[in-house]
């Protein structure tokens, strides 16, 4: 009896890898070797150290001779006791966008066809800060700033408590410990849950393979930031984590002419954010849905 | 021209001594990238009387259109009139230009404050490390003869979402 138990599980096993084999053979077999390494990589907080100097390795190669330049892959872990926060001065915002840009040439995004920014500066009329559903980003004025009205640009706000995170059905994107949510670009199933899950639009969507000029595309990149991306896979920003890591700020503060933009470790009691959430009047958006972002606003005077 | 002397379009680049001590005292200033033939002011004005009186400048100095709380200020209030080469502080005290900063400090102390420990103006480079940071003075982003600044054209807005429209 018993022996004859075990034969039929034995059967039943061995039936249905048969038939799982049988079925995912000719989809496998339809893909080129490389296709198929993609398909059953790892989760990149899975992956062990030998596994992740194969796939950089496979990237690098794969980069180069698609962009013609040398690329250096990092994957840097985050550094201990630290939480990034970012400080942004609406009095001095003056809108003129050159954040906008110098985060797209960072991070390596797609320049059109699909056209991705990962910074929107909104503009709001004067004295109307808590409406946002009045604020327009299209504008296109010959000068900047315009008389009565106010900047406020919006990006990823790194949240304590991610509500794209949660929405996640197979866990390609998650919290870092330095507090920086990032995306496994291979991990991705591009169901875009999340890019409907944030509150702050701070997602977008490759819905097609990114067009990056060859000249301008930026070889040193991080895995879980501004490698170039594929299609059908979201991304969003990192407050450049291949620069943060290094102790470098991110491009968007670097390129502000006005330097409205400010960044630094919440744990270190001397850093520039401390210092700003010490003793300016701080804000940030969308308090009241409890995510917890890292991103505070605040006035000068 | 003359305003690039005396406007002072210079970055100062510390090595790593300014984020460890905030509100310590800057030790190293790279000097200004004065222009060539212009300075040292004392060139001309050494041999030039001294002419206090507030008037327009019709031979030298045309490009400078003072807008700096011009109704109660001259040249000599931050220039130095003996030592043309020098800023003056309030307390006669003679600086260089690269230390203009300590100058413009004087009355706006509030931004003066801010600026030492970063939050007013701007930071390039590393904040942390020991990878070089550059910190831009006031004068390179305010013209000190005229500091409101200046509108920019914005760069071009994102492309519209394509689709049929309603």
């Amino acid at each position: 009896m018993k022996d004859r138990n075990w034969t039929r599980r034995e059967f039943l096993r061995k039936a249905s890898l048969a038939a799982l084999a049988g079925s995912s053979l000719p989809l496998l077999s339809s893909c080129t070797k490389e296709e198929v390494e993609d398909f059953l990589q790892k989760r990149f907080v899975e992956m062990t150290p030998e596994e992740k100097t194969r796939v950089i390795a496979k990237l690098e190669k794969r980069y180069e001779q698609r962009y013609g330049k040398k690329f250096q892959i990092s994957t840097q872990e985050a550094p201990p006791d630290t939480v990034w926060g970012y400080g942004l001065e609406l009095s001095r915002c003056i809108g003129c966008r050159r954040c906008v840009y110098a985060c797209v040439k960072e991070n390596n995004n797609s320049r059109h066809d699909p056209q991705l920014q990962w910074i929107r500066v909104l503009r709001l009329k004067r004295g109307n800060l808590i409406n946002l559903e009045d604020s327009e980003h299209f504008y296109d004025p010959d000068l900047v700033p315009e008389p009565g009205f106010l900047y406020l640009p919006v990006q990823c706000q790194q949240c304590e408590n991610p509500p794209c995170v949660k929405v996640c059905p197979v866990h390609a994107t998650w919290k870092e410990p330095d507090g920086i949510v990032v995306v496994d670009y291979n991990w991705c199933i591009g169901c875009r849950y999340c890019i409907a899950a944030c509150p702050y639009k701070g997602r977008v969507f490759n819905w097609a393979d990114p067009n990056i000029p060859k000249e301008e595309v930026n070889p040193a990149v991080h895995y879980l930031g501004n490698r170039p991306r594929m299609k059908c896979a979201v991304d969003k920003c990192t407050f450049c984590i291949q620069r943060v890591r290094q102790g470098r700020y991110p491009a968007c503060v670097e390129a502000c002419p006005t330097g409205t933009r400010k960044f630094g470790n919440l744990l270190d009691p001397n850093s520039e954010i401390r210092y700003i959430i010490d003793r300016k009047r701080v804000f940030r958006l969308k308090e009241d849905l409890n995510t917890e972002s890292k991103f505070y606003y605040f006035f000068e005077s | 021209m003359e305003r690039r002397v005396c406007g002072l379009t210079f970055v100062l680049l510390l090595v790593g001594f300014f984020a460890s001590a905030a509100h310590g005292v800057v030790e190293e200033v790279a000097p200004p990238p004065m222009t060539e033939g212009l300075f040292p002011c004392s060139n001309c004005h050494a041999s030039m009387e001294t002419n206090r009186t507030k008037r327009e400048l019709k031979e030298e100095h045309t490009d400078i259109k003072l807008h700096h709380a011009e109704t109660m200020r001259w040249c000599l209030d931050c220039h130095d009139a003996k030592n043309r080469d020098k800023l003056r502080l309030y307390n006669n005290e003679l600086i260089d230009f690269k230390e203009s900063y300590r100058l413009c400090g004087e009355c706006h102390g509030n931004l003066y404050k801010s600026w030492r420990v970063g939050i007013h103006g701007k930071r390039t480079g590393s904040f942390a490390g020991a990878g070089k940071r550059t910190y831009y003075l006031c004068a390179s982003c305010h013209d000190p003869h005229a500091p409101k600044f200046k509108s920019l054209k914005p760069e071009p807005p994102p492309d519209r979402p394509r689709g049929k429209p309603l």
